[in-house]
């Protein structure tokens, strides 16, 4: 692929990235996140042509080819976000679309017997009758390289294939395209973890800002030179050879020197047996032993947030939350870092009042929330930012002024009549507060730029009285003047006295706000350090489930 | 004796649940509400009292009834599927385009607005018995008790059912293996007009004649049927064979006045009210069914 | 559904951009109707001619039986009425990002109250009191059928599509079956006229209107697009509603409990529609008779879609529609009538496909004006 160009609308997804891989190697593909990986990959995939840019595969030129065409001439992509029907068994989903048949039917027993003969070749085997939704996370993706094998794929393309998987199951994959390859198969692996790329390819291709910066064997490089590729800056914190960029997931290479974190607990959960979309649990209790010291809170003064032993299952019983306490003081900013799919979602989710708790206690200045709605909360002065402000933070087609008093709306109500004027007037207060642009309240909130969306979720959690603040990845996507005027206000708000609970996926952040982080590994807290000893080369091992055999 | 014709009567009466149905549970099978059968139907049933009025030969008329199906549900997919207009919106306005223009063309070609001449249809003996000769002597009742099973068999035995149960699920998944998404719902669509037009043209042949509205409602029976029995198939038939055996039990008893008649019309609803609603079993539609793409 | 256009904000002075976007808005909200209108005018022509009439002359008959006489217009006024109910709700449940199918059964249920509370009233109870309580049993009936979609939905999640279309069935069904059983004139499939509660017909102030069944009940139709008004766009109930028509995850997140919202949806949606039994009931026939709301749920919905799901759009199609199915009589020596059945039926086809393409073509327009 040489010369790629590819725009979504206003948004340059790839400029001029090019991508050469040689038969027979696993070549990882890594950049951060929005670097332009993915669409680079469906446009190998046949998903989209590009807009400019040519595209060969063995030699012929197959420029703009789709996805039948791209099936065809052997190359299968495997999607971030599976595409498996679930109500369909294994064979059914391998088979669709290109299926054996015996006269007019579908060969039933053709179908499964390909897909054991499959399964045992590549070393994945799933049993092929059962319906898909029945399987864990890690045989899903198995029945998905199954599906690009059935096809004749020789060049497979795995979009973050590990974000889902338990240490074992990552072990296994790696297993798999290994295998693949030494049958002659090609792999390109798409992902943002340093440590994989090491432990798994062959060479390298860095992209940023869509474009491709380097392209290098991993046998000539480092971690820490990988890392600065990626990010384009000096980041390593160099005193620990550790790389860390701004939005960098958790890069914890060369953890052999990270042995000082204290307090690590053992043995990794293995077993992966997880289900659709939450994260390992059957295994939850083997961590019970971790010991960990909560340091206590910075200020000596009665916690604004008491948590206590919170579990939260999901409506099939899934824990995602699994015994976690902590206090929260007044004037203080706690951190709470981990990898995505930990139970960080839940966790905020069930503080705000959005999901059930299965056990435990939460207190808001000694109030019991148990029993409490959503907005009993807000009006015990509970404020928080959702993680996902299309979904949650804002209703998009009302205005700025109607979004600015969603969960206050009763505040703003006398005898069940909303008064405009106060509705008005708190546009244009909160408004000029956080400089929000357009200054007009009556505009929809669609009409945004994503910082101005955020900001008008931060204007209103945070421009009234509250007391405790939830902040779920409050920069999610914002441009970089938002970043910064968002995280002056926490600061502003610690400082002002208010306890802050904060949730990001991005290290550098949590590093740069939290008096205190805690690292949420599949449901438990199984650190927690004060500022003064909390660093990316010290929290990464306990991210990626405690120490380091588990990712060895 | 008594059995044999409670029997013969209830398959007359399920007949038409029985070809909607199937039609029904295609439609939703693939993604599509099928809202509908009801449409469908009465655009059959016209089409083939006057396929079989004006050639003389009822088999004429089933596939006049055949073509109107198809055409109502060509108009149906073309909203919904290539402008992607709403489902339930588009139903409801294609069930009153049925009526209006049945009711429209009864008038232009037989200067009437309650019934066509009378049209041969399948019983040889101009009786309008209702004894199993004559039942079993017309050909569309077989083909009604056949549907479901062929249409079982097809969803759960053929390519062609796997990709269609695949686009009434998950879209995308099916797309994203190259099963052309648009083409089987159209397909599914267009045969579930051709299906549900059958049972109209059974009604109107039967009756040897169209009436105004002569439906009056089975369409949305035979949904009953469709959700009462979970969309397998093997449920639907006999949901609809248990609707028509109420039926045929109220008819048989009337004379009696135990139950008042509108009690024994309720018992689809109620019961598929009831389903829906988990108390007997939880109903869980396609996934993706209503989703525009 | 789209909803949301038209919304009440103050606009003392607008800038130019909010102007700009409300021109925008009702770019989008018009355009569908009057592709529709263009679509039905060129069916229609054609169906006239197969019937070897004349298009222009046909259309003369039809303006002059509906608008262009008093008797017409107090049909079409009498028509809207009713429409212009079962319209509010469907939009109101619209507007909550719900389906109600079930506006005709609703509005025959609310009838049915209004005639059967009214039977039971003492022939010489002054109207002042009588109508109230009838308007009132009206729509307690209608909420009661609107319940019961309501609440299996807030409990137990089931489709109100279909519940409200089987339930449709099930309220006339037992709506039949009482009158006919226990509460019919003999000889007759309606029940006794109601001794108090009778609200006077235009008629019989206005004597030109003389004859139709227009009457004063028309004033609660509108007092009911008002109080819709009010209730969607000034009270926190309203607001809470429509957000979670829009987005329920972040109405949930605002504290709003989406099952409330969803159960007090359709009690409300249904008595508007039950409010619309009083037309007949208290204004026309002043009877229950089965039949009297065949149709009425499904030209509702349409009413709510080409009105948008506002109020005064509401208003405004429930006349069009009126006009069109009043025209149809009137108009049925040249045409028969159905052809006014088959041109609603192809104007809520060609609306429903019109709306999302002319969006999206729109906002292409206005995104490649702006680049």
């Amino acid at each position: 692929m040489a010369g790629i160009h590819k725009s979504f609308g206003a948004v340059q997804a790839n400029r001029g990235a090019a991508l050469e891989v040689a038969a027979g190697e696993i070549h990882a593909l890594v950049g951060e996140n929005g670097a332009g990986k993915s669409t680079l990959m469906r446009i190998l995939a046949g998903l989209f042509p590009p807009d400019a840019g040519t595209l060969s595969v063995d030699g012929r030129d197959v420029t703009g080819w789709s996805v039948p065409h791209a099936i065809a001439a052997g190359v299968g992509m495997v999607h971030q976000h599976f595409m498996l029907v679930p109500t369909l068994t294994v064979a059914e989903n391998v088979v669709l679309g290109m299926e054996p048949r015996r006269g007019p039917t579908l060969d039933r027993g053709a179908a499964e017997r390909r897909v054991r003969e499959l399964g045992r070749q590549a070393g994945l085997e799933v049993a092929p009758d059962t319906p898909v939704a029945e399987l864990s996370v890690g045989e899903a993706q198995r029945v998905e390289i199954l599906k690009t094998l059935y096809r004749g794929a020789r060049i497979l393309v795995l979009d973050e294939p590990t974000a889902v998987l338990s240490p074992l199951e990552v072990e296994e994959l790696w297993g798999v395209l290994r295998g693949l390859r030494d049958a002659g198969g090609t792999v390109v692996l798409i992902t943002h973890k340093l440590d994989e790329v090491v432990a798994i390819s062959d060479a390298i291709t860095v992209m940023r800002a869509g474009e491709t910066v380097e392209r290098i064997r991993t046998r000539d490089t480092t971690p820490a030179a990988i890392a600065r590729a990626m990010v384009g800056r000096e980041v390593a914190l160099a005193t620990e050879g550790v790389a860390v960029g701004a939005g960098l997931d958790l890069a914890s290479v060369e953890r052999d020197e990270v042995g000082d974190g204290g307090g690590r607990g053992h043995g990794a959960p293995r077993e992966g047996a997880a289900e659709w979309g939450s994260p390992p649990s059957g295994s939850m209790s083997s961590a019970a032993s971790v010991s960990i010291t909560i340091p206590p809170p910075p200020v000596a003064s009665p916690p604004a947030l008491r948590v206590r032993d919170l579990v939260v299952r999901d409506a099939r019983g899934h824990r995602h939350v699994a015994g976690v306490s902590f206090d929260l003081a007044p004037g203080e900013i706690f951190g709470i870092a981990g990898v995505e799919g930990n139970g960080q979602t839940q966790l905020v989710e069930a503080l705000a009042g959005l999901a059930p708790i299965a056990a435990g206690e939460i207190r808001l200045d000694g109030h019991d929330l148990a029993a409490r709605s959503v907005r009993d909360r807000a009006d015990l002065g509970l404020s928080h930012i959702p993680e996902d402000r299309h979904r949650r933070g804002l209703v998009l087609d009302f205005s700025v002024a109607d979004n600015l008093i969603l969960g206050r709306q009763h505040r703003f109500a006398r005898r069940g009549l909303l008064d405009r004027a106060r509705v008005d007037a708190n546009a244009a207060e909160q408004i000029a507060a956080f400089d929000i642009r357009p200054a007009d309240g009556l505009l929809p909130a669609r009409a945004l730029s994503g910082g101005n969306q955020q900001k008008v979720v931060v204007a209103r959690e945070m421009g009234g009285a509250y007391s405790v603040l939830l902040a779920a990845q409050p920069t999610r996507g914002v441009d970089v003047g938002a970043i910064e005027f968002i995280h002056d206000r926490l600061r502003a708000a610690r400082d002002a006295g208010k306890a802050v609970l904060l949730v990001s996926a991005d290290l550098t952040e949590l590093l740069a706000l939290s008096d205190r982080v805690a690292v949420m590994f599949r449901g438990r807290f199984v650190t927690v350090l004060p500022r003064s000893q909390a660093s990316a080369s010290v929290l990464g091992p306990y991210m990626t489930g405690a120490d380091g055999e588990a990712v060895a | 004796m008594i059995v044999l014709a409670f029997l013969a009567q209830t398959l007359r009466i399920a007949t038409p649940y029985f070809f909607a149905a199937a039609g029904g549970v295609l439609s939703e099978r693939v993604g599509v509400v099928a809202l509908t059968l009801e449409g469908f139907m009465l655009t059959g049933a016209f089409c083939a009292a006057v396929g079989s009025y004006e050639s003389g030969d009822p088999w004429i008329g089933v596939l006049a009834g055949v073509a109107g199906g198809l055409l109502a549900a060509a108009l149906f997919a073309l909203a919904t599927i290539r402008f992607r207009a709403d489902q339930v919106v588009s139903g409801i306005a294609v069930n009153l385009l049925a009526v209006g223009a049945t009711r429209f063309f009864l008038q232009l070609l037989y200067d009437s607005s309650s019934n066509s001449p009378r049209v041969p249809g399948f019983d040889g003996a101009q009786t309008a018995g209702v004894g199993l000769v004559t039942t079993l002597g017309n050909p569309l009742i077989w083909l009604g008790v056949l549907a479901l099973p062929v249409l079982g068999w097809v969803l759960f035995r053929t390519p062609f059912g796997l990709r269609a149960r695949a686009v009434g699920e998950h879209p995308d998944a099916a797309g994203s293996v190259g099963v052309p998404v648009t083409r089987i719902r159209w397909t599914g669509v267009l045969l579930s007009g051709a299906l549900a037009a059958l049972g109209g043209v059974y009604l109107a042949l039967d009756q040897h004649q169209f009436t105004d509205n002569m439906t009056a409602g089975r369409g949305y029976i035979a949904l009953a049927a469709v959700i009462f029995g979970r969309w397998d198939p093997k449920r639907v038939l006999l949901a609809g064979f248990l609707f028509a055996a109420a039926e045929t039990m109220q008819i048989q008893l009337q004379s009696m006045q135990v139950i008042p008649s509108q009690f024994v019309e309720m018992i689809p609803y109620v019961l598929t009210i009831v389903a829906l609603a988990g108390l007997v079993g939880r109903a869980v539609p396609p996934a993706a069914l209503g989703r525009a793409e | 559904m789209t909803a949301g256009t038209l919304d009440a904000t103050p606009r003392a002075l607008a800038p130019a951009h909010r102007r700009r976007r409300r021109r925008e808005q009702l770019e989008e909200a018009l355009l569908p109707p009057l592709v529709a209108i263009a679509v039905a005018l060129v069916l229609g022509d054609l169906l006239i001619l197969a019937f070897g009439q004349a298009p222009a002359a046909v259309y003369r008959q039809l303006i002059e039986g509906t608008w262009g006489n008093p008797y017409g217009l107090g049909q079409v006024l009498y028509k809207a009425s009713t429409l212009a109910c079962t319209g509010f709700a469907f939009a109101l449940a619209s507007r909550a990002g719900l389906f109600n199918i079930g506006a005709e059964s609703q509005l025959a249920a609310g009838g049915f109250a209004a005639a059967a509370v009214g039977l039971l009233l003492p022939g010489g109870m002054p109207a002042l009191l009588a109508v109230p309580l009838l308007v009132l049993a009206a729509m307690a009936g209608g909420g009661l059928v609107g319940a019961v979609p309501g609440v299996l939905r807030a409990r137990f999640g089931a489709s109100e599509v279909i519940v409200t279309i089987m339930l449709n069935f099930v309220v006339l069904a037992l709506l039949n079956w009482i009158v006919s059983a226990h509460l019919h004139v003999p000889e007759t499939l309606h029940t006794p006229t109601i001794a108090a509660g009778t609200v006077p017909r235009l008629g019989d102030v206005f004597p030109m209107f003389r004859g139709s069944a227009a009457n004063f009940t028309l004033l609660a139709t509108v007092a009911a697009a008002i109080a819709l008004w009010w209730y969607l766009f000034r009270t926190r109930r309203g607001f809470e509603l429509r957000a979670v028509g829009l987005q329920p995850e972040a109405a949930e997140a605002g504290g709003v409990s989406v099952a409330g919202v969803t159960w007090r949806a359709f009690v409300l949606a249904g008595a508007l529609a039950g409010l619309g039994g009083i037309n007949y009931v208290l204004g026309y026939k002043h009877y229950f008779e089965e039949g009297f709301a065949t149709g009425s749920g499904f030209i509702g919905i349409a009413v709510a879609l080409v009105g948008r799901n506002h109020p005064v759009g509401i208003l405004l199609a429930a006349l069009f529609f009126a006009t069109i199915s009043q025209g149809g009589l009137a108009v049925n020596a040249l045409v028969p009538k159905p052809m006014a059945e088959i041109l609603q039926a192809v104007i809520i086809l060609t609306v429903a496909m019109a709306t999302p393409g002319v969006q999206r073509a729109l906002r292409n327009a206005r995104q490649r004006a702006s680049a």
